[in-house]
């Protein structure tokens, strides 16, 4: 028996289960990505004038923002907020699954059992793909325009597959660590905090001293910068390869801890 | 006696949670092509019992065997010869019934047109078809049932666990399940069946495996249990309590209702016993007579000392 062939196979037909799963369920779907369109509005609207005239101006131009280049600073971290709301979506959904009896007879049969999760993650990364894509759409309607090249974008899509597949096997493992479904809502929460405390909401030179080294430090940071590098046009730099190198140690971690809690067999 | 090895080999299983002893030295064997049924209440130790032999649960003391394979060295093998229905619906209630076959074929990597053979197969033995592309969470109890079986059998294992197959179904629904049980044993395949019902065991098991605090306190056919309890008997209806008080006064050993002006007479089945009984009989005085062989449940009496927790509501009629 090929084990890997089989477990290719294997994870196949669960991403096709899950699939079906969010056609089925779009509600899910829908709020998950109300979400982030939610903040875009709030922030640029609501305190887009104040917050752009803060900003230090954006690279390339000249000073004196506005609520529009706010707007295109803003962009990025909602970009980011996407993908954690869909990662805090896969949480929900894997604990979910988690109590149905299908999961017990998965467990008694002969199949690659990562490729239950596996097929979980998977399912996730193309919900973002598709909820990305909403919620670029929809800055570029408030009005964000973007001066970068088609291979800038491709890799800012790369980078936001990376951050997904990340994030989602961290939230799978959060899901089958929770012993509710309320729990698992509620675990992932931070994904949400972390982008305000980062680079994504005003450029982290704004904050007092103790915050400011949070924010500068902390993982979303690199990941959210290099993305509005990526499509402002502007140089990545090292922080490319920072985000790059987190999201790897993050995915690998969440991978190893999902698969020993969904391998283990109870002791009780 | 066979030459092969058992389908099932259990010794001396033992398993707790803390300081509570859930199975206390189980022994166990269930030899190829033949129905076991491990009957007792709530709370036995049953649902264990298959947990540990389907890989689900860690075992704790004991040898055992599954299809000749060690279940704790060699748990991908025990999975691949099996088959199990839990008790609770193992079914994708997202998924239409066609899909969740589907899903069970790929996963048993059958190849595409195999898998579409098989899928259209069990929709049609388990009277399905027309069921096909409703979501599986609009099935009935019924219907479920039959997916869920229907999704263990799809990849033909020759051994399957039926945990309370029947638990919350209708009659009906149960005389059908019943029939593809038969259906199945016919085929040569191996069943474990867990119940509460002991009229179920009577009728599907070859073997019935009495399990009540996690021991098996007694163990054979449903006619060897029932042989071991004196629980047979002759129930005659009077036409009046005159009729009811002369016979009873003859019989010391039987139970009287005067209310339903009923005497009944304890019997072993044989013909003299039952004779004995009508010589002492007016032909006018009587209204009704029945003669009753022991039933599980009188087993189950007898071995435990309480009768069985079958929930009133469910209740088969004899």
């Amino acid at each position: 028996m090929s084990t890997a062939a089989y477990t290719v196979r294997d994870s196949a037909t669960m991403l096709r289960r899950n699939l079906l799963h969010i056609r089925r369920y779009p509600s899910l779907s829908i709020m998950l990505v109300a979400q982030p369109i939610l903040f875009l509005v709030l922030f640029v609207y609501v305190f887009g004038g104040t917050l752009g005239a803060g900003l230090p101006g954006l690279p390339g131009e000249a000073g004196g923002s506005d609520r529009g280049d706010y707007l295109v600073f803003l962009t990025p971290g909602i970009l980011f907020m996407t993908v954690a709301s869909v990662a805090l979506g896969t949480a929900i959904s894997t604990a979910t699954d988690m109590t149905t009896g299908i999961i017990a007879r998965f467990r008694t049969m002969d199949i690659a059992r990562v490729s239950v999760l596996t097929g979980h993650v998977l399912g996730a990364v193309i919900r973002t793909g598709f909820a990305v894509t909403i919620v670029t759409g929809f800055a570029f309607l408030l009005g964000f325009r973007s001066d970068a090249g088609p291979l800038r974008w491709l890799g800012a899509i790369g980078l936001l597959v990376l951050i997904a597949f990340s994030l989602t096997w961290l939230t799978v493992g959060l899901g089958l660590a929770a012993d509710s479904v309320e729990t698992a809502s509620n675990t992932p929460l931070f994904l949400v905090i972390l982008p305000i405390l980062s680079s994504g909401f005003v450029p982290t030179d704004a904050m007092p001293a103790g915050l400011r080294q949070f924010a500068q430090h902390q993982p979303v940071t690199p990941m959210i910068d290099s993305l509005r590098a990526l499509v402002t046009g502007a140089p990545t730099g090292s922080d490319l390869w920072l985000a790059i190198g987190w999201c790897a140690l993050i995915a690998l971690l969440g991978y190893l801890w999902s698969r020993r809690l969904f391998l283990r067999v109870p002791a009780t | 006696m066979t030459t092969t090895s058992p389908a099932i080999e259990v010794s001396g299983l033992t398993r707790s949670y803390g300081d509570h002893t859930v199975l206390d030295g189980v022994d166990l064997t269930v030899p190829e092509g033949t129905v076991y049924a491990l009957l007792g209440p709530n709370g036995a130790g049953k649902t264990t019992i298959v947990n540990i032999l389907s890989t689900l649960l860690a075992p704790g003391d004991g040898e055992i065997r599954v299809a000749g394979f060690d279940v704790r060295r060699e748990p991908a093998e025990v999975r691949a010869a099996i088959g199990v229905t839990g008790q609770f619906s193992a079914i994708d209630e997202l998924l239409t019934g066609a899909e969740n076959l589907r899903l069970m074929a790929d996963l048993a990597h059958l190849d595409r047109a195999r898998a579409t053979a098989a899928v259209t197969l069990m929709l049609a033995r388990f009277d399905l078809a027309r069921a096909a592309d409703r979501r599986a969470q609009t099935y009935s109890g019924g219907e479920k049932r039959r997916l869920d079986l229907a999704m263990t059998l799809i990849a033909r294992p020759r051994l399957i666990f039926l945990d309370e197959p029947t638990a919350g179904l209708d009659p009906r629904s149960r005389r059908d399940l019943w029939a593809i049980v038969r259906e199945l044993v016919s085929d040569g395949v191996t069943v474990l069946l867990t119940t509460q019902y002991l009229e179920e065991a009577d009728q599907l098991a070859d073997r019935v495996g009495v399990l009540d605090g996690g021991r098996l306190v007694a163990e054979g056919t449903a006619a060897q249990l029932k042989r071991r309890v004196p629980g047979g008997h002759v129930s005659v209806q009077f036409i009046d309590a005159a009729g009811l008080a002369a016979t009873a006064a003859a019989h010391p050993e039987a139970t009287v209702d005067a209310e339903a002006l009923t005497l009944q007479v304890p019997s072993d089945g044989s013909i003299a016993g039952l004779r004995r009984v009508l010589d002492g009989l007016d032909d006018d005085g009587v209204a009704a007579l029945t003669v009753s062989s022991a039933d599980l449940d009188d087993v189950f009496l007898a071995l435990t000392g309480r009768t069985a927790e079958a929930p009133a509501a469910e209740g088969i009629p004899a």
